[in-house]
């Protein structure tokens, strides 16, 4: 309503603007610089067109960190959504439960990266971790270190650990904000909890559920340090994740050309799936 | 002081929110804009305000050119349908707010806040917070807030729509003092004609973001321009049908017919529009120059002092209002005397051909 | 379809109320027949919202009993009730069609599907919503939606009460004419008991065969729109109901005679001097008095022409007093004089109806 007319504003948004450009433009275009030429240091640079493009697409390594994160990150998207959302439906309305509820739930959040890592390092140890000696006494064959399926089971447990509350929080404030009159009106129409849930509260959460799913996918398809401190991304390249296997590339081999032209495929993948996800979430609505 | 719009226009993408309107508001004049809710009342008070710049077209105020100036910069108030105070500040605060921003000195503010409270019957509940008051001292605040400032423009926006019934009634008796000796323009917005005929003034009826009529209220009421207007500024809706005027008589499609009454008789013979407000539709005859009709009775609505009769005559739904109890049965066949005296006649055009209220 | 009885009810949101202002709701008794069209009236914060919740079975009362027919309901849920209920704001469920949404309330109760397609259609065939059955539902208007909602009330058999709680406030003005008679036929063909909540007479009046008016918690009045325009039992009711209400002047009473300010005034019955003290007041409404030539002397202070009517308000020392003259009819020009008519004149005793 309040339009302004006074074009003086944009002026206002300048040291954003220029901040934005300072800290992603300005490097991406470095990304750029890198990727299409090739240096042995010294700032002597020759030009190598496509190459490293070609060179990275083209490689199985790349292949299996992709897959590995495609796959990584369709299973948490399985367990943390779905999970979220009964949590969340779990949770009591109003009471004095309430906010021990919703601490209880942020206290993952508040927790560093590294440090989640480095909990479920030691938590994991197969010799003197809480649950790698507990699995162990139990009689599994438990050890994150050696077998690369424990390492997966538990690189996706600390995931569901660490991010399920955040969707939980989504699907809880998306809960409390449908209007009592909708509930008492399925009470009267002689609604079953499921219908309730089918026709009430799924639809209503149906935005809040697009972000939180957004957030999941962008936030999991880029994980980086929690699981560099818990398996270093191994045993082997089991748990090498595209993040993981970028910085490999960059700062273990000091092969800038490929790894900038890596960042690069890296970024648009996430930009065009990104993308997808919400066109796909949102096309129903602008019909 | 007066405030003109010269041929304003406002789209927005391809829509046209307003069509070609020009007005001309003097000091101290109350202007009421009157029209359903989307028929362009608010875009039409923020294109005054200067809160939106028209499409095309020009604002001229006191002889100047004020198109595209900020509100900020015009002394301009405005008032809402939702009740809108700062609910962190007393009642004081919230009134003095508008003073603050202009740097007036304490001692001032506290004459100007004293004496509108005073107005407004606000004086008691000075050191309270919004959320303390009922609705109507709410939106009294945000009255008296754009009050206190001398503003030269009011603009108040369907500012009773969300008052319970009697306390718009209230507000709606105080309105016209509080502004009696202002030398500001009053702009009111509302979708009751009986607002607009309570507050007098002139009147601007609004139909799809056209103006079609403007001019004093009670004239307007009393003739409307075209039938657009007519329809406008009637509540109930006013009825309407098809009639056919020839050898000095008019004739419904159902073969009724009466002598043209005199306000009519300039008019060529032809096809008609013929419309009738609904309490000149009423169960007892009225004068002697009523003819009647008879319809099936759809609804009839009896609060006590009046009764409002729906029915159907001809395919169409008319309505009568009138004063007492007449109770009738759904279905059953109702006589109605139609005081064809006071209708209107507008050609197939809509502009007024004749008729007399 | 049930008969309602409200026995000695009374509500509180407090733990332990004591005083007469802790209770939402005073001790009522009322019965509301079945079939019948109730409006329950107040401004906000008389109680009906609270009355309206405890029928509906949202509410447990803090005493007294509520029975459907001659069986306690007090304890029952709303579902086991058998209420329908309209919204303030319209509930739909947005991801069904106009046609799901009728039938759902049909569907969660195993009607077979051939019966539940003759009750939507039947039912949209009466709202009007014949043509967009295959319509999703939020894409409809506001009133579109509030006649689902009234829909989802209509096509099950077994309701014994549809209650309405101000359906109307998101209604465009020009359109609650429509909905409003609407309501109206529809309760006449299908004789279900109705109840509407809501603070705006008009609704109230042409809605209901019985009116509730209640303030501060207490019921006021009940009956007819007729009788509340003509003997209104309390001052209150007097000027809440009417635009503009009654006038109500302050009067004396010797030997069975009514004065005001020294005149003498004509009542509808004589008022006897009945023993006890207490403020006696004088209520007669602006339609039934008149300029005649004797009478209360007044000055006219200022008359607002609304078309049908003007209103014209007259003052006497400093009771102000207001009049309605009908169009065409003359106003007197310098002094004036008012005439009560005594048919429609009555004498309150602190607020009350006299005889």
């Amino acid at each position: 309503m309040y339009k302004q007319l006074n074009h003086k504003a944009w002026f206002l948004v300048l040291p954003v603007v220029a901040l934005v450009a300072f800290n992603a433009i300005i490097p991406l275009m470095t990304v750029v610089n890198f990727s299409v030429q090739e240096t042995f240091g010294d700032n002597v640079f020759f030009w190598a067109g496509v190459l490293w493009f070609e060179q990275v697409l083209q490689s199985d390594r790349f292949h299996d960190a992709l897959l590995r994160q495609i796959l990584f990150t369709t299973i948490i998207l399985l367990i943390e959504v779905p999970l979220g959302l009964i949590v969340a439906l779990a949770m009591p309305r109003k009471g004095a439960w309430v906010s021990v509820c919703l601490v209880a739930m942020a206290l993952p959040l508040l927790i560093p990266w590294n440090v989640v890592g480095a909990m479920w390092n030691i938590f994991a140890l197969p010799e003197i971790g809480l649950m790698g000696k507990g699995l162990r006494s139990l009689g599994f064959d438990f050890n994150y270190t050696r077998q690369p399926l424990t390492a997966w089971f538990t690189v996706v447990l600390m995931d569901v650990w660490h991010w399920t509350s955040l969707v939980v929080l989504l699907c809880y404030a998306g809960l409390v904000s449908i209007p009592n009159d909708y509930y008492q009106a399925a009470k009267i129409d002689g609604a079953s909890a499921w219908s309730v849930f089918r026709y009430i509260q799924l639809p209503k959460l149906k935005r809040v559920l697009t972000i939180a799913i957004l957030l999941r996918f962008m936030d999991s398809f880029m994980i980086y340090t929690e699981v560099v401190v818990l398996t270093g991304g191994g045993p082997g390249n089991s748990t090498t994740f595209l993040s993981i296997d970028l910085v490999k590339m960059a700062l273990g081999q000091f092969d800038l050309g490929p790894a900038a032209a890596m960042s690069l495929i890296y970024f648009l993948i996430i930009l065009l799936l990104s993308w997808l996800f919400y066109t796909v979430m949102t096309r129903n609505e602008a019909k | 002081m007066t405030l003109e719009l010269r041929q304003v226009t406002k789209s927005v993408g391809g829509s046209v929110h307003i069509h070609e309107t020009s007005l001309m508001l003097e000091e101290g004049t109350f202007n009421v804009l009157l029209g359903t809710t989307l028929a362009g009342k608010t875009t039409l008070m923020q294109l005054m305000a200067g809160l939106d710049k028209p499409s095309s077209g020009e604002l001229w105020f006191r002889g100047q050119n004020v198109t595209g100036i900020a509100v900020q910069k015009r002394n301009v108030s405005m008032v809402y349908q939702q009740f809108i105070n700062y609910p962190h500040l007393t009642v004081y605060e919230n009134i003095a707010s508008p003073l603050r921003v202009i740097g007036v000195d304490d001692a001032k503010i506290k004459e100007r806040v004293g004496k509108v409270a005073e107005l407004l019957r606000l004086a008691p509940m000075l050191q309270r917070k919004p959320a303390e008051l009922s609705g109507g001292q709410q939106q009294r605040t945000a009255i008296a807030r754009a009050l206190v400032k001398d503003s030269e423009i009011i603009l108040l926006d369907e500012p009773l729509a969300n008052l319970d019934y009697k306390l718009r009634e209230e507000l709606r008796d105080e309105l016209p003092r509080l502004f009696a000796d202002r030398h500001c323009i009053v702009v009111y917005a509302t979708t009751e004609p009986m607002e607009a005929l309570l507050f007098g003034g002139s009147t601007a009826t609004l139909h799809e973001g056209r103006v079609t009529q403007f001019g004093p209220t009670a004239q307007i009421y009393r003739q409307p321009a075209d039938l657009l207007s007519a329809q406008v500024f009637s509540d109930p809706p006013i009825n309407t049908a098809p009639v056919t005027k020839a050898n000095g008589r008019i004739r419904l499609d159902d073969g009724t017919d009466w002598p043209t009454p005199p306000a009519m008789a300039g008019a060529p013979d032809g096809p008609y529009t013929l419309a009738i407000r609904a309490h000149h539709i009423t169960p007892i005859p009225q004068n002697g120059g009523s003819i009647t009709v008879d319809g099936r009775v759809l609804v009839a609505e009896l609060s006590g002092s009046e009764s409002v009769l729906h029915f159907d005559r001809g395919g169409r739904t008319w309505i009568s209002q009138s004063h007492g109890v007449h109770p009738y049965e759904v279905g059953e066949t109702a006589r109605l005397y139609v005081d064809v005296e006071r209708s209107f006649l507008f050609g197939t055009d809509g502009r007024l051909v004749g008729g007399r209220v | 379809m049930a008969k309602i009885t409200l026995d000695r009810l009374r509500h509180s949101y407090m733990p332990d109320p004591q005083r007469p202002e802790d209770w939402a709701l005073k001790e009522m008794t009322q019965e509301l027949e079945d079939g019948g069209a109730y409006a329950l009236l107040g401004p906000s914060g008389c109680g009906k919202t609270t009355l309206l919740n405890l029928i509906s079975g949202l509410l447990r009362p803090t005493q007294g009993r509520i029975l459907f027919d001659e069986s306690d309901a007090t304890e029952m849920s709303p579902e086991q009730r058998n209420i329908a209920q309209v919204f303030q704001f319209p509930v739909i469920y947005d991801t069904m069609t106009v046609y799901d949404n009728l039938a759902f309330p049909l569907r969660n109760r195993g009607v077979a599907p051939a019966e539940v397609d003759r009750r939507v259609k039947e039912v949209a065939a009466m709202l009007d919503l014949g043509h967009m059955l295959k319509k999703r539902a939020a894409g409809l208007t506001a009133d579109g939606k509030q006649k689902i909602s009234l829909g989802r009330g209509l096509v099950r058999s077994d309701v014994n009460v549809i209650m309405f709680d101000e359906p109307l406030t998101v209604i465009d003005p020009h359109l609650k004419w429509v909905l409003r008679s609407k309501l109206k036929e529809l309760h006449h063909r299908i004789r279900r008991t109705m109840i509407y909540v809501t603070h705006d007479q008009t609704e109230a009046l042409t809605f209901a065969d019985q009116v509730v008016v209640m303030n501060n918690g207490e019921v006021v009045q009940v009956g007819t729109p007729v009788d509340l325009f003509e003997r209104p039992a309390h001052t209150f009711v007097g000027h809440f109901i009417g635009s503009p209400g009654m006038n109500v002047l302050p009067c004396t009473l010797d030997g069975g005679r009514v004065g005001f300010m020294g005149q003498p005034v004509e009542t509808a019955s004589p008022v006897q001097a009945a023993p006890g003290n207490g403020r006696l007041e004088l209520g007669v409404r602006p339609e039934f008095i008149r300029f005649e030539g004797t009478g209360i002397p007044v000055e006219i202070v200022k008359a607002a022409d609304v078309g049908r009517f003007r209103i014209v308000e007259t003052r006497h020392g400093e009771h102000r007093i207001k009049l309605l003259v009908s169009e065409g009819q003359p106003m007197p020009s310098g002094p004036a004089h008012l005439r009560f008519d005594p048919k429609h004149t009555h004498v309150y005793r602190d607020g009350w109806l006299v005889n």
